[in-house]
């Protein structure tokens, strides 16, 4: 049993679990975090961009003007955004059988793994998991497909000069496998693999093997996965939720009685309550809006967007904002919300008995349809004739680095009266805003992230109580901010065995047992001893039968009478290779039979004394 | 010897008020719980004092599982859950929770508002049954206790429609509802994988029909409605508010958008509304092809298709009118049929399955003259057509899930008995992979079918792994070799280890069996020599008794050495 760890990311994870003779990659996470270190690509033609100076280095003996430009005393790589990888030299990905997702954020990574590597098994993943993961890689691929830029920059990858360069540049590692986005002939290739499964399904892999999706709480069709044979059983808890929101709540009994249990995806932001930066957004929107500017989200097409719509809907009538439209421009922003409304059966109660009536779900269906809310492809088309301010604007990506966010940052960024509100936690808000320093606008952070956080998670363990856990570094130690915050980090007993990218962990269980059946001819046959009280015994000689994992021991067969031999046919068949039944010697000899049947036998001992011997024995 | 017991209470040679009992591994399951269209009196719910006499139901049943949301296999629950009384869970899909509760209560208002009837079940009671049910989606399996498990999948027969697997330890039966094995304008093709259980329980409404293909049927239908309406007639087409209906309203609004027809499409009853909207919602249970496109296009978004007023009835010029109910029994369809039996330029096409006893069904034999309420009788005088659009599998669709499934045995519900018979026949001379014995129990005959359960038992890992590394790297089923084991039995656990560590285990120490002989040879060559000359001997004569020939060779010496 083991683990080796393709990233090193807390909530974008990529293991590989090696279980029996299956090889089961856990997640698919793209880190997009390299991103940051490029240049904004914007929709249409930014001056502003196109104006920065190139970087030379002080002494002047490194010239990369055209690769690197400098923006606020920050450098960024001119360049196609790239993303950072899961590593793909720990382990051949060929050899992987099957690859489970738990949630659509994780399996960004998949074209990169399911294509170009010999990869040839299955992917599991629930329906909402792959109809949205899909939605996010088209939106992805088309971000950066409509704006193709010219040159690739790859001289500051040399070590050499990367040693050079300033600032977080300088430290930015593994940047030779960074990769440049995937084509939709690929996102489809790889979606092809996956197949569909439902919450509490059994999945028998090669008959070796049990995987098992629950539901996580998360997001749509979110899920944890159970790994499991008979005898063990390792549980995946990965980006889980307690709160109630729009998807079905987390499973929890199912993850008891774990001997390992591998535990990814909590919350990024500890310190912030999600509920309480709701409320913040909320009211930093209506402040910007009535004081008669902007408000731009950047924000995924999919998941705490349904919420905070959902929030709005409630809050601007009452905040006397009813006329203020909404817009939410995404490629797939139509699909997305289109999606949204057919998942019933992967939604919380409160919203499938909505279904029942039958209304959709979400109240976003409303705001649509009183025009309050209006979607768009892209900024282009309908919505440059149609929009109107002041107005909310929900777009990607919430990098900043690429999408129609980019050119809303140009156009409001210069004023004061704008308002920029995170609310997506995978991104430090001053990173994504350095290539657009310096700005007027308003800036305000409200990560809202609903995953487990630490004070849940050591509730959930202290009630599933696994033998063991296995999670990313990053968890057993304070915030690198907050060293004295000893809340904020998971303190067990065993201690957690922690993994960081390009580990390689042995999980502490041997296994000892097998299932195997006994055909009922041969159990019918069988004669129990009682040994001990309570304990019974019986010799079994049978012929093992092994197929598909699968052990089945059967009756041996009577060697069947040789035919009269003709002479020129053999016989084909080979009997079963048979050998004598064995008894237990063990116990007390009756001594007085024991000796009387050896006098009687006396005489006819042989060579072959074994038999009477035996049948004196027992 | 274990086994499994099945008795129809309905639905066992018969059509209608579908409801099985199976026992099965000490757990007893009602599959369906519906009611009879052709009957108004007790026989039209399944008898229930056949569970017990008195008293209530829960603690005779572990569980109940709904297939669909048709009246004859959900229609008699609240009656079943609320007047006989049973408070244990209720399992069906989420669009059959949806949408059954809407259609009992139809049922209820034309029985007791219309009818008159009391001593039926009232709208609070069908409320209060609906609490009881459980949801649960496709393939996923459900743990209804600690031993017995259950799933659902894919059935393809209406909106929601499920085949379900019952499962406990080893033994297992799959019950199909109603299926449909060929995928249609809005539903898919049911599905199941190779789980061979040991009773198959399946439909057989068209147990002796193989039908033509869709495609002829569907031109064959839109031909008649078009001839029709050319010549000013009018068409009414009973169907249920859900199924059927919105495959033949997407049919029909492809034609006339094709054709640029003009002539008016009405749906009966407030129902279309909200029926469509099921639709839209439970979209991931419709065909691929209406998933993926349903961003762009909803195809429940009807254009032509308007909703009927009951003052339409009597316009003059030709129309289209799909009204409920579907076996033409009651309610709408009824009262439009009476309207328009007497013109014959009209047409009724029926695209479904007529319950015996209902008006459809009478037609449908060629009966022109029929006698109504009050002593009337009625005239049929319009065209009368039947097309068989009911997603029902057919003989071949039957074959084809027996195929899928690899079941032990067969048993026939959901059909006439001679049919039965005949795909009865048909199915135990077929070639499957293994014979199939069928069975077609009558309601309240009990079919036992027995059961030759494995036994599961833990083997220690260093045995099998020994064992199977001896049989060579691959395994060779020519050449099966025997092994040996000790099954230790304690705790209600059944392990299987080595002799060897059975011994370690128990604390018991293992007595060495050592045979002795004693025999004087008289021999002039030397030691070595002789004990060379014995030992070639032994091994050819003896070589069985010794484990191995070092280990004779061990035994030679030490004895030699005692002697000498």
């Amino acid at each position: 049993m083991k683990l080796y760890c393709l990233s090193g990311h807390p909530t974008l994870p990529c293991n590989v679990l090696k279980f029996k003779s299956t090889t089961i990659m856990l997640d698919c996470g793209l880190d997009t975090t390299a991103a940051l270190y490029f240049l904004p690509l914007p929709l249409v033609h930014s001056p502003r961009l196109s104006k920065l100076p190139g970087w030379v280095s002080k002494d002047g003996a490194v010239n990369l003007e055209k690769e690197l430009k400098e923006c606020s005393g920050r450098v960024f790589v001119d360049s196609q955004p790239e993303f950072c990888l899961p590593e793909k030299e720990l382990l051949d990905l060929s050899t992987i059988d099957v690859i489970l997702i738990s949630n659509y954020h994780c399996m960004m990574a998949l074209p990169y793994i399911t294509e170009h590597t010999g990869f040839t098994g299955t992917v599991y993943a629930t329906e909402p998991t792959l109809q949205i993961g899909r939605l996010l890689m088209e939106e992805l691929v088309t971000f950066m497909e409509r704006v193709p830029k010219a040159q690739a920059a790859t001289c500051w990858k040399n070590k050499e000069i990367q040693r050079l360069l300033p600032g977080p540049l300088k430290d930015a590692v593994d940047v030779w496998s960074w990769r440049k986005c995937y084509s939709v002939q690929e996102v489809n290739s790889a979606l092809s693999k996956v197949q569909l499964v439902g919450y509490s399904q059994k999945v028998e892999l090669f008959g070796a093997v049990q995987v098992t999706p629950l539901s996580s709480g998360y997001s749509l069709g979110s899920s944890n996965w159970i790994i499991q044979s008979h005898y063990e059983k390792v549980s995946y808890v990965s980006g889980s939720s307690l709160l109630t929101t729009h998807p079905q709540p987390m499973e929890q009994s199912s993850l008891k009685n774990s001997d390992v249990l591998i535990l990814t995806g909590l919350t990024q932001i500890p310190t912030a309550n999600p509920d309480g930066m709701l409320g913040e957004f909320c009211s930093n929107l209506a402040m910007t809006i009535r004081a008669g500017g902007n408000v731009l989200v950047p924000c995924y097409s999919s998941g705490v967007i349904y919420d905070l719509l959902e929030c709005l809907y409630q809050f601007m009538d009452s905040a006397n904002l009813g006329s203020t439209p909404f817009y939410f421009i995404s490629p797939v922003a139509n699909s997305s919300l289109e999606f949204s409304q057919i998942f019933a059966e992967w939604l919380c109660q409160n919203k499938q008995s909505k279904v029942y009536l039958p209304e959709p779900p979400f109240p976003h269906a409303e705001l649509i349809q009183t025009n309050k809310l209006k979607h768009y492809p892209s900024i282009h088309g309908d919505f440059s004739s149609e929009f109107r301010q002041p107005c909310v604007v929900f777009t990607g990506h919430p990098s900043l680095r690429f999408g129609d966010v980019v050119h809303f940052m140009e156009l409001w960024g210069k004023s004061s009266l704008n308002t920029i509100i995170f609310t997506e936690p995978d991104f430090s808000y001053l990173d994504a805003l350095a290539p657009y320093q310096p700005l007027a606008m308003k800036c305000v952070y409200c990560p809202i992230d609903t995953r487990l956080n630490f004070h849940q998670v050591s509730k959930l363990l202290k009630d599933i109580q696994p033998l063991h856990v296995v999670c990313p570094e990053p968890y057993t130690q304070p915030p690198p901010a907050q060293p004295h915050r000893s809340d904020l980090m998971l303190e067990l007993q065993p201690p957690p065995m922690a993994y960081r990218r390009c580990s390689v962990l042995g999980l502490p269980f041997r296994r000892r047992y097998e299932r195997i059946h006994l055909l009922p001819e041969l159990a019918r046959s069988l004669v129990p001893s009682e040994i001990k009280a309570g304990v019974s015994v019986a010799t079994v000689s049978a012929v093992l039968q092994s197929k598909d994992n699968k052990h089945v021991l059967q009756p041996v067969p009577k060697p069947a009478p040789v035919p009269p031999s003709k002479k020129r046919k053999r016989v084909t068949e080979e009997p079963p290779e048979v050998l004598n039944p064995k008894p237990l010697l063990s116990g007390a000899v009756p001594l007085e039979p024991f000796l009387a049947m050896l006098h009687k036998v006396q005489h006819t001992l042989s060579l072959r004394p074994n038999q009477s011997a035996q049948s004196a024995c027992r | 010897m274990p086994d499994i017991k099945v008795t129809p209470l309905g639905a066992g040679q018969d059509v209608g008020r579908s409801c099985i009992l199976v026992s099965i591994g000490g757990k007893n399951i009602m599959l369906d719980c519906g009611m009879h269209m052709g009957y108004n009196d007790d026989r039209r719910f399944p008898d229930f004092s056949y569970v017990t006499q008195n008293g209530r139901l829960t603690e005779f049943l572990d569980c109940v599982i709904i297939s669909h949301f048709h009246l004859d296999h959900c229609g008699a629950l609240p009656y079943m859950s609320e007047m006989v009384g049973y408070d244990g869970p209720i399992y069906m899909t989420h669009p059959t929770k949806a949408i059954c509760p809407i259609l009992l209560e139809d049922f209820r208002k034309i029985t007791v508002d219309k009818k008159g009837e009391t001593n039926f079940f009232t709208s609070q009671m069908i409320k209060d049954c609906m609490k009881k049910v459980v949801p649960l989606n496709l393939h996923q399996t459900v743990q209804v206790d600690e031993e017995l498990e259950i799933k659902a999948y894919y059935a393809g027969h209406v909106l929601g429609a499920a085949m379900f697997q019952i499962k406990v330890g080893s033994e297992s039966v799959v019950y199909t509802g109603d299926y449909n094995m060929t995928p249609d304008r809005h539903l898919g093709a049911a599905w199941i994988d190779k789980c061979r259980p040991d009773i198959l329980i399946s439909e057989s409404t068209y147990a002796t029909t193989i039908r033509d293909s869709k495609r002829c049927r569907e031109r064959d239908f839109l031909k008649k409605v078009h001839e029709t309406v050319e010549r000013g007639g009018k068409v009414l087409i009973p169907v249920f508010a859900l199924g059927r209906a919105q495959e033949l309203c997407i049919l029909l609004e492809t034609f006339w958008e094709r054709m640029n027809l003009k002539a008016p499409i009405y749906f009966s009853t407030g129902l279309t509304e909200k029926a469509n909207h099921y639709y839209k919602l439970f979209i991931t249970w419709t065909n691929q092809k209406i998933r993926k496109t349903f961003v762009q296009r909803n195809m429940f978004e009807f254009k032509h298709i308007k909703a009927f007023d009951r003052s339409y009835a009597d316009n003059p010029g030709p129309m289209v009118v799909f009204a409920t109910p579907g076996m033409l029994h009651a309610g709408q369809s009824l009262q439009i049929f009476k309207k328009w039996a007497g013109n014959e330029k009209n047409m009724l096409i029926m695209p479904g399955y007529c319950v015996q006893g209902t008006v459809g069904h009478k037609i449908l034999n060629g009966q022109k003259k029929l006698e109504m309420e009050g002593r009337a009788t009625l005239d049929v005088k319009l065209q009368v057509e039947y097309m068989s659009f009911s997603a029902h599998a057919d003989a071949k669709g039957i074959m084809q899930l027996i195929r899928m499934a690899e079941p032990r045995n067969m048993l026939l519900v959901h059909g006439e008995a001679k049919k039965m018979e005949f795909l009865k026949d048909k199915i135990e001379q077929e070639v499957f992979v293994r014979c199939i014995s069928c069975y077609m129990p009558a309601n309240g005959e009990t079919t036992t079918v027995v059961t030759n359960p494995s036994v599961p038992v833990d083997i220690s890992l260093n045995l099998l792994k020994r064992e199977m590394a001896l049989g060579g790297p691959l395994p060779d089923a020519k050449r099966p070799r025997t092994m040996h084991g000790t099954l230790i039995m304690k705790d209600n656990s059944l392990r299987l280890v080595s002799p060897e560590q059975a011994l370690k285990e128990l604390g018991l120490s293992e007595h060495q069996l050592r045979f002795t002989c004693r025999v004087q040879l008289h021999d002039p060559h030397s030691d070595t020599d002789t004990l060379g000359r014995i030992y070639t001997h032994l091994k050819r004569s003896a070589s069985h008794v010794f484990p191995s020939p070092q280990r004779m060779w061990d035994v030679l010496l030490s004895d030699l050495t005692l002697n000498s």
